[in-house]
């Protein structure tokens, strides 16, 4: 209950400080826009590839990539906060405060949560508003959120580790450039198929390439390497808990 | 003119030694880029089969990219520096000197600018590694890396102009989306010609870093093309124009505070 208590908390003021700031609430709703816009609309002419076969169109196969990246990057914006938290001394004063320390961790989650349902229902918005074709159903919509979900909490405890070692915005770099090179090294402009080379053996072996095939299967409707994906996503998110909770004990350690 | 070149010599190297000292200066805008080619130039490589793609190599076509964004974090690099000695003070105890505002700025932009043309070296030769070939021959990869540095000295200048008129290093980090997004919405991964979408293709015919992206791809795809040699170095020598400009009014700006 106290551990609760103190999750609600944490939740609620960091969730008070996006959205109170627009210079932390513009960048984690503008950034997924943006990409979706630069990647659906400049790539579109990608779908006429020999071989790329989405039948909903560039536009979701795009979404779908442009989705996840915004759950991990929501992730990782609040891994931010917790390193700004930690330089302004506050973090600290709430490591002496809080009964429950796991409470902490909690409550970063519940709030990088809320906040990519913001962003992550701004950006659905605007893909129905540019005609974007769905083929999957309610269930399988369902399965797509739910994979980004977990790619959101994943990628939040990932950075709340980083963020509890260093305790220092400088090391906002190294909660960022792994999220986004992980994220990248998956297909995003073309299917697994159509990849050749080195960035075909690398997304074949990359977690997220399941995660986001997946993804685009829930969209068309034809689901595909669902239980991989999910049990890559899971696998995730429970080994950055040992590594978040391991940083907890060791900023607790610091004093 | 003498004395003028030694100021400007004084802060030109203060400008590189303090550029060197700081590694994710020097890393980041190195390795950021290569980074963001390799993972585009292997997923978008099945782009190069659609009809009319202008070669076969999508590294080749990729490769300008990093010399732009490389002279975006030139912007970031020297605003940032710049905003540093602002809030430091460093520039209020210049101020009180002999030193000539003009060499005030020209030093400060040294290091922006040999950390532009260390950055354009690197790009080539990983270019040149994985099996690009300059079809300009030896004359285009001097006159490119000319470009980076002119390009660079622009984009600095940007980045100065910004810090002169914020004063803040965080005010000048956020202008980097902005950037970004110049960068994104021009032909940056597509010719514009094989832009289906309209209004996509009028934004990046109207985007200026549009044609600094193909003056770089003209001297590595075609060889020497004289209208994207043009558009590209005019837009470059404007930026540049305009940017110190407008960063020599500022700073004066600063300085009679």
């Amino acid at each position: 209950m106290k551990t609760l208590a103190v999750a609600r908390a944490v939740a609620w003021r960091t969730l008070h400080n996006v959205f109170t700031n627009p210079s932390l609430l513009i960048p984690s709703l503008i950034f997924p826009l943006f990409f979706f816009t630069a990647f659906a609309g400049g790539l579109s002419r990608v779908r006429d590839v020999p071989g790329f076969d989405f039948a909903q169109g560039y536009t979701a196969f795009q979404f779908v990539f442009v989705l996840l990246q915004s759950a991990a990057f929501g992730g990782v914006f609040t891994g931010f906060g917790i390193a700004r938290d930690f330089e302004s001394g506050f973090a600290r004063r709430l490591l002496l405060a809080a009964p429950h320390r796991s409470g902490i961790v909690l409550g970063y989650g519940l709030a990088a949560l809320a906040r990519w349902l913001v962003t992550a229902a701004i950006l659905t918005g605007v893909a129905f508003a540019v005609g974007m074709k769905v083929g999957g159903g309610g269930v399988d919509l369902y399965g797509l959120y739910a994979l980004a979900l977990i790619l959101n909490v994943a990628a939040l405890l990932w950075a709340c580790g980083v963020a509890m070692r260093f305790r220092t915005m400088q090391a906002g770099p190294v909660m960022q450039m792994p999220v986004f090179l992980v994220l990248f090294f998956a297909p995003v402009y073309v299917p697994l198929s159509l990849l050749e080379g080195w960035i075909h053996t690398v997304a074949v072996v990359n977690p997220l390439t399941r995660v986001v095939e997946a993804g685009r299967g829930f969209l068309a409707g034809t689901p595909t390497e669902v239980g991989p994906a999910f049990g890559a996503a899971v696998a995730l998110a429970v080994g950055f808990l040992l590594w978040a909770q391991r940083g907890l004990r060791k900023a607790e350690a610091a004093g | 003119m003498t004395v003028f070149a030694d100021q400007v010599y004084l802060l030109a190297r203060r400008s590189v030694v303090r550029t060197v000292r700081q590694p994710a200066n020097v890393i980041a805008p190195l390795l950021f880029p290569l980074l963001l080619l390799a993972v585009n130039s292997g997923g978008l490589k099945a782009e190069t089969r659609l009809p009319g793609f202008p070669t076969s190599s999508f590294v080749a076509f990729a490769l300008a990219v990093p010399f732009i964004q490389g002279a975006l974090f030139a912007t970031m690099n020297a605003g940032t520096d710049l905003a540093r000695d602002i809030q430091t003070g460093f520039l209020s105890r210049l101020s009180l000197t002999p030193m000539r505002r003009l060499a005030v700025l020209a030093g400060q932009l040294g290091g922006v600018v040999a950390l532009g043309l260390v950055q354009a070296v690197v790009y080539l030769s990983a270019g040149l590694i994985v099996g690009v070939h300059v079809a300009a021959g030896l004359l285009g990869i001097l006159v490119l890396l000319a470009f980076a540095v002119l390009v660079a000295l622009g984009f600095g200048a940007l980045g100065a102009f910004a810090a002169l008129q914020t004063g803040s290093g965080e005010a000048v980090q956020g202008l980097f989306p902005a950037f970004f997004v110049f960068l994104f919405l021009s032909s940056m991964n597509i010719p514009r010609n094989l832009i289906e979408i309209t209004w996509f293709r009028d934004v990046a015919t109207a985007n200026p870093v549009s044609y600094l992206l193909e003056c770089v791809r003209s001297l590595i795809i075609t060889g020497w093309d004289g209208e994207a040699l043009a558009l590209g170095f005019g837009i470059a020598a404007a930026i540049t124009v305009i940017s110190l400009a407008l960063a020599s009014w500022a700073l004066r700006v600063r300085m009679a505070r």
